[in-house]
């Protein structure tokens, strides 16, 4: 609201605009944008068909395939329950719920290592919840399907955030409407509530899925890590780094680097919509 | 930001709300999906921490390997914050008390560390400072060891977490605006007397949450540390290192005794995040009363 107020080109009265922008180039190409130029840099120089090879090696088309398969598993599993967490949380009342609302920033909080180790000592065959899994003929660690288990848990949040906020805002008067005009309960969460919610749960999905493909530490206990089988990109690119393979590691990450940029690209064209959409409906 | 449910939910109205057998299933979907994903793990850690008894728990935290590692990853913490939260407080003073040409470009670099894997973030380190990297033969010809050193881990520790404090601070100093700045300074007061005594009182609170969420981030980074540390036991082991070790050699009782000490730390993590954002209600609800209360009131 005061920044659409200031004119583009404000000349401000305020100091140390120099000091500050200037310290934030240095500090920012130093530590991020020098070492990732590295990185592009490093993959110039990386002959072209082994360059090529590396990148189409069936153990790294199985590596995608894992891990963009179960991100996208993933996220969408956090998209369905996340929105129900988000309904809940917002709409209702429960014992607690202050604390299950702190919670759900626990996979933000919680060092992927240690829910790593966690989520594989549950679904483990001998684990409280692997044990049962297991009698019913669903293993769970050490399959595809644990990978998929531990990108929901880091993913569980960003559909959650996103949709809480629109939620809270969405004018009361809308549904009251929609239900005065006749609509059923269902009807109006299907025609106006939904469509509402949209963008933030197209947002949260992106943003999930973007932290899912590069996430190591929660999977690779979880994994099994088996080649061909259940070994995600990030431990191939470790893999190819602990064997002096630096270009076949650069190739790799490369590849990693453009998927996320994309992603980064959608998340903000995605962000752009939601914010249009409530700015047109707020006040 | 919790606070407009609750009116909403108060007066349930027939036309507006749904049938009780549709609210207790949500209620139920929402109350599984949370247990099954964050109650159930975080009970695990304490539960196979605690399985050999307090004995064996604290013997795993004082174990030397466990107390090198504590020692190194609160050294990297106490490098990194100070380095972030200087970063932080300048890029969002640029950032959101003046307009300029490339803003939004700068905006969204800011958030590049989070959309790239923690592996590449090691990697990168690796490619300009390690053996065959960049600076490689400069470093070895003058015996100076970054990867699979302590260098290393600070740096790698420093990329993955310098957007969080900036992240923090942009959205709140944006929307406090530039009025009370302008004003001190109109009565007189130089940049620093207005940064100490107006600026960092708005946005103590802020500014102390990036600090806890960095630092919390700082000791619990695993991938990126992981690539560029080596593993070398009371060298150059971090706390997340130590319990993969550990856990790879099937000290599963250690391993999640160590791993309860970082998991206390997200707990308290978490708990800061709800104080600070209390706190900042209760600003926004006294700065609203009261148009005359002085934010320094208490400095």
């Amino acid at each position: 609201m005061a920044i659409a107020a200031l004119p583009l080109r404000k000349r401000s009265v305020l100091p140390g605009f120099g000091l500050a922008l200037g310290f934030t180039l240095l500090y920012f190409g130093l530590v991020v944008l020098i070492p990732l130029a590295a990185l592009v840099v490093r993959g110039t120089q990386v002959d072209g068909a082994a360059f090529l090879a590396t990148i189409t090696a069936p153990r790294a088309l199985a590596a995608y395939r894992l891990s963009f398969g179960a991100a996208l598993a993933a996220a969408a599993i956090n998209v369905v329950f996340g929105a129900i967490v988000a309904w809940s949380l917002v709409r209702y009342r429960f014992p607690l719920k202050k604390v299950v609302d702190a919670l759900v920033d626990l996979p933000f909080a919680l060092p992927t290592a240690v829910a790593g180790i966690a989520l594989t000592s549950l679904y483990a065959p001998t684990g409280w919840l692997g044990r049962p899994l297991a009698a019913l003929g669903v293993p769970v660690a050490y399959t595809p399907l644990g990978v998929v288990v531990a990108l929901t848990f880091v993913g569980l949040p960003f559909v959650v955030r996103t949709v809480q906020p629109v939620l809270e805002d969405l004018d009361a008067e809308l549904e009251e409407a929609a239900a005065s005009l006749g609509a059923q309960r269902w009807q109006t969460i299907r025609r106006v509530i939904l469509p509402e919610i949209l963008p933030a749960l197209a947002t949260g999905f992106a943003l999930a899925l973007a932290r899912a493909l590069g996430e190591y530490g929660s999977v690779i206990f979880i994994a099994g890590n088996m080649p061909l089988k259940t070994e995600i990109v990030p431990l191939l690119i470790v893999i190819k780094l602990e064997q002096f393979d630096t270009g076949g590691a650069t190739a790799l990450a490369l590849v990693m680097l453009a998927a996320s940029f994309v992603l980064l690209l959608t998340i903000n064209l995605l962000q752009r919509w939601s914010t249009r959409r409530r700015a047109a409906f707020g006040d | 930001m919790t606070t407009a449910p609750l009116t909403v939910a108060a007066r349930p109205s027939r036309a507006t709300a749904e049938p009780w057998p549709v609210r207790a299933l949500l209620l139920g979907v929402t109350g599984a999906f949370l247990g099954l994903f964050l109650v159930l793990p975080l009970a695990a850690v304490f539960a196979q921490a605690l399985e050999n008894g307090v004995g064996a728990y604290w013997a795993a935290l004082v174990d030397p390997d466990a107390r090198s590692a504590i020692g190194l990853t609160m050294l990297t913490a106490a490098i990194v914050l100070p380095l972030n939260v200087v970063f932080g407080v300048a890029a969002a003073w640029a950032i959101a008390k003046f307009e300029f040409r490339g803003k939004s470009l700068l905006l969204t670099l800011i958030d590049l560390p989070f959309a790239v894997s923690p592996v590449i973030s090691g990697l990168i380190y690796v490619l300009v400072f390690g053996a065959q990297g960049w600076l490689g033969p400069y470093l070895a010809a003058h015996g100076i060891k970054v990867i699979f050193a302590v260098p290393g881990i600070v740096l790698a520790t420093l990329f993955v977490t310098c957007p969080l404090v900036a992240r923090e601070l942009i959205p709140l100093m944006q929307s406090q605006g530039t009025e009370e700045e302008e004003a001190a300074l109109v009565l007189g007061a130089r940049g620093g007397q207005m940064f100490r005594r107006v600026t960092l009182p708005n946005i103590k609170w802020g500014l102390l949450y990036g600090a806890v969420l960095c630092n919390a981030r700082a000791m619990g980074e695993f991938g990126a540390v992981s690539v560029v540390s080596g593993h070398i036991r009371g060298l150059t082991n971090t706390l997340t290192l130590h319990v993969e070790i550990l856990y790879n050699e099937y000290s599963f009782a250690g391993a999640f005794a160590v791993a309860s000490l970082l998991t206390l730390l997200a707990l308290v993590t978490l708990g800061a995040k709800q104080l600070v954002e209390w706190r900042t209600r209760r600003a926004g609800c006294a700065a609203d009363t009261g148009p005359g209360a002085s934010p320094e009131g208490a400095a």
